[in-house]
């Protein structure tokens, strides 16, 4: 593949998940990311996979949990209230160290909410989400080429940490068609040694997350703590562009950083200095990188399609040490590039009276 | 004749393990399990097996029989077989769940899975109460049976009617073989035994889903003796579950 | 330099077709693009939209409060998004559907152009192509890319199945580009 092809975000992530050598999809329709099953159906077959369509997210999730024990490279993807219902499997699929990618092409909520663009699913994604202590790895992407390479990276790092990956993405980048440059595909995975496959020739493997014993779960927790930081030490992925002297910088995810990219240039145009960083991993967040650019610029705006989410996430990381100030856009409503350069002028121009948070 | 020379009629399955059950006296989960590792091994499953457990009193399968094994969340025993058994064709994939598991908050899966014709084993043990939570009331439950939950026993119309699995279960097109029996003598072993061979027979033929309902007994939560529980069994729940085999292929 | 356009009308007249044509032209000129259809509660209903966006640089937002151009193929898109249309915007509108005066627009240095795209169309041989008419005559307006490169990656664009339709596409494009070279 030396060309670059025009392709839907959720077609580019699904094919991105075939390249990555994913070969079983189980899901359940749900507006807005019915392009994805809508392609596997087809796609998956083709290439000797499995494509099933569940009775309920609840049935799909599982069926991801039995492939992953199997050691097969499985998804799903859903919307809103269906990722609600798959919280208890993706509970267990961590408690169990499976590795799987779970897709969300968030609605907005609460309740069957709306089906516009949102980004109101960030605290469900980042805190784990369903019961216990534990983390899904969470990936932001915020193009059609970034749906299907995270894609393939959510995969890599599901296998590698045994952790749940969610790809966190909206109506804006499931729909929205992009030049994307495919990779050269991958082999499924073959053979893990912790992969149910019948007890030929070595004793019996278990696939649990039940502890009963005194202490046990006990050292589970820290175990799965353990991969927790891992990921904070080694997987962070951020996108920096800030002037060497700023003023302020934008922090936001997703397609909202799209928007957000689009008003730091027109604000970097007119001689402000302005930068963004964009946190690619949504868990493990890039609490270092938000620490030091806000920390330099002294003033932070985060911009995110929801109530203020991400923005707790970066208050810890600024920990009191800049001003943080937030604009909001709920709902289904989307930013236009004129709405967050107006907000920029006004926090950088005279001063802020918007803030939500001092030092 | 020298000790050698006789020859061994009797063994415990080499698919049971040595570890002593943590069954309750006079439970007959542990008689299931024994029928399950007994049909491992007559038909040679145990090096491509793969045991599916929900949870109940049977969660901890994985400690009596000596095959590979998942834990499912609490009724989705038949979503994650079928991940299993799709994305690995040639492994033998057997459910283990109680009535619960599989009549209540499973009730979508099982379904489901049978509609699919998915080729699973189900291994349903039908003792009409919740057994590890602590005797609540089941769909199997029995009307007027007390529970911890019904103190004043079940009454159907607000509580529900007892559910019948197999016959519910023959009924979908995807079913192979759906039969209930019971286990509590020799007799009625020796019947479970060739059903739960079909059960087994018709996921090694890939003709759809297998499903085995064994009536079993809990005293402890039923309030009884063993002996009286098998009174009870042999008198009340067989009226209710009538024993047969609902679907053969 | 970047340009956006807004494609609108009803659904059925090949709006995201015409954008999505737009954009994969312009991917093969070698620039940056986006494609983005009609979202939220419009994605109900009987009206269709997208934006495209052409850039040499990297593209931020897909979508913009202000388009350089407005394409109405329909009078309640006109009246959507016409007024979306910043000082010295374009709006091109499908004049065989809206009969509204020319006299209401081309305030702010807007540049209002009328397209006949169903005659043109017909003359084109194909009734159907309305769309393409637009297309043809917007890329003559505008020059975000050369005609002769859209004629070119036309058969790239469409599916094999459909590759039967080329030549009436092609024809179609041309009309609309000829018109606009007649005014």
């Amino acid at each position: 593949m030396t060309e670059k092809q025009l392709l839907k975000g959720s077609v580019a992530l699904a094919q991105g998940a075939i390249d990555a050598g994913c070969r079983y999809y189980f899901g359940y329709p749900i507006t807005p990311q019915n392009d994805i099953p809508e392609y596997l159906s087809a796609a998956l077959p083709a290439v000797g996979g499995v494509f099933i369509q569940a009775e309920s997210e609840l049935a799909s999730i599982n069926m991801v949990l039995g492939a992953a024990a199997s050691g097969k490279m499985a998804m799903t993807s859903s919307s809103g209230p269906g990722i609600s219902l798959m919280q208890e499997g993706l509970s267990y699929l961590a408690g169990s160290e499976l590795p799987a990618v779970v897709v969300n092409i968030t609605r907005s909520g609460p309740g069957l909410g709306g089906i516009a663009p949102t980004q109101g699913d960030y605290m469900q994604a980042t805190r784990g989400g369903g019961h216990g202590d534990y983390r899904l790895i969470v990936l932001a992407p915020n193009s059609a080429q970034e749906m299907y390479d995270l894609a393939g990276e959510a995969f890599r790092l599901a296998f590698k940490y045994r952790n749940p990956a969610m790809i966190l993405g909206d109506a804006i980048l499931g729909q929205m068609k992009e030049p994307v440059m495919l990779r050269e595909a991958l082999s499924p995975p073959q053979n893990s040694p912790w992969a149910l496959s019948g007890a030929k020739d070595r004793q019996p493997r278990l696939v649990k997350s039940l502890y009963l014993k005194d202490g046990e779960m006990t050292v589970h927790n820290l175990k799965l703590l353990d991969k927790y930081k891992a990921l904070q030490e080694k997987e962070v992925k951020v996108e920096i562009d800030c002037p060497t002297r700023c003023d302020l910088i934008v922090v936001a995810f997703g397609s909202c950083s799209r928007i957000a990219r689009t008003a730091v240039d027109r604000a970097c145009l007119q001689g402000l200095k302005v930068g963004l960083v964009r946190p690619i991993s949504l868990f493990p967040f890039p609490e270092k990188a938000v620490r030091e650019e806000a920390q330099k610029a002294g003033r932070v705006l985060v911009v995110e399609m929801n109530t203020g989410q991400m923005l707790e996430d970066v208050k810890l990381a600024c920990n009191g040490n800049s001003e943080v100030y937030f604009k909001s856009y709920p709902g289904g409503a989307v930013p236009t590039p004129e709405e967050i350069e107006k907000e920029i002028e006004v926090i950088v121009g005279k001063g802020g009276l918007r803030h939500v948070n001092s030092s | 004749m020298s000790i050698a020379a006789k020859k061994r009629v009797f063994a415990s399955p080499a698919s049971l393990t040595d570890n002593k059950f943590h069954f309750c006296p006079g439970c007959h989960h542990g008689l299931v399990h024994r029928l399950a590792a007994e049909t491992i091994d007559y038909y040679d499953l145990s090096s491509k097996a793969i045991g599916v457990i929900g949870v109940g009193c049977g969660v901890f399968l994985y400690d009596y029989l000596a095959i590979d094994c998942c834990e499912s969340p609490h009724g989705r025993a038949p979503a994650v077989a079928t991940g299993i058994k799709r994305s690995n064709p040639d492994s033998f994939v057997v459910t283990y769940q109680g009535d619960g598991d599989l009549a209540a908050i499973g009730t979508s899966e099982i379904i489901h899975a049978a509609n699919r014709q998915e080729s699973i084993t189900i291994i349903f043990v039908n003792n009409s109460v919740y057994g590890m939570t602590g005797g609540q009331m089941a769909p199997t439950t029995l009307p007027g049976q007390k529970t911890t939950t019904t103190p004043a026993g079940r009454q159907p119309v607000g509580d529900g009617y007892p559910i019948n699995v197999a016959e519910l279960i023959s009924t979908l097109k995807g079913t192979a073989f759906a039969a209930r029996v019971a286990c509590h003598s020799h007799t009625h072993i020796r019947t479970a035994r060739k059903a739960m061979r079909r059960a087994f027979q018709a996921q090694i033929e890939k003709r759809g889903l297998g499903l085995i309902e064994l009536l079993s007994a809990c005293p402890t939560n039923w309030r009884m003796t063993p002996q009286q529980s098998v009174r009870r069994l042999e008198a009340e729940m067989i009226n209710t579950f009538p024993l047969g085999t609902y679907k053969d292929f | 330099m970047e340009y956006s356009v807004v494609m609108s009308g009803f659904g059925g007249q090949g709006v995201l077709m015409m954008g999505e044509l737009l954009a994969h032209c312009g991917m093969k000129a070698g620039l940056n693009v986006t494609w983005m259809p009609s979202y939220g509660v419009e994605m109900r209903g009987g009206a269709a939209n997208c934006t495209v966006v052409l850039s040499e640089n990297q593209i931020g937002a897909p979508i913009t409060g202000t388009p350089k151009a407005v394409i109405a193929m329909s009078e309640p898109a006109l009246d959507k998004f016409g007024s979306r249309l910043p000082e010295n915007g374009l709006l091109m509108i499908n004049s065989s559907l809206v009969c509204k005066d020319n006299s209401t627009y081309g305030q702010n240095g807007i540049k209002t152009v009328f397209i006949p795209t169903r005659e043109l169309a017909e003359e084109s041989g194909n009734e159907k192509m309305a769309n393409l008419a637009m297309l043809g005559a917007f890329l003559a307006q505008t020059g975000v890319l050369e005609l002769e490169r859209v004629k070119k990656e036309v058969r790239s664009f469409l599916p094999p199945h459909k590759s039967n339709l080329a030549e009436g596409i092609e024809k179609a494009l041309l009309k609309g580009k000829e018109y606009i070279d007649s005014l």
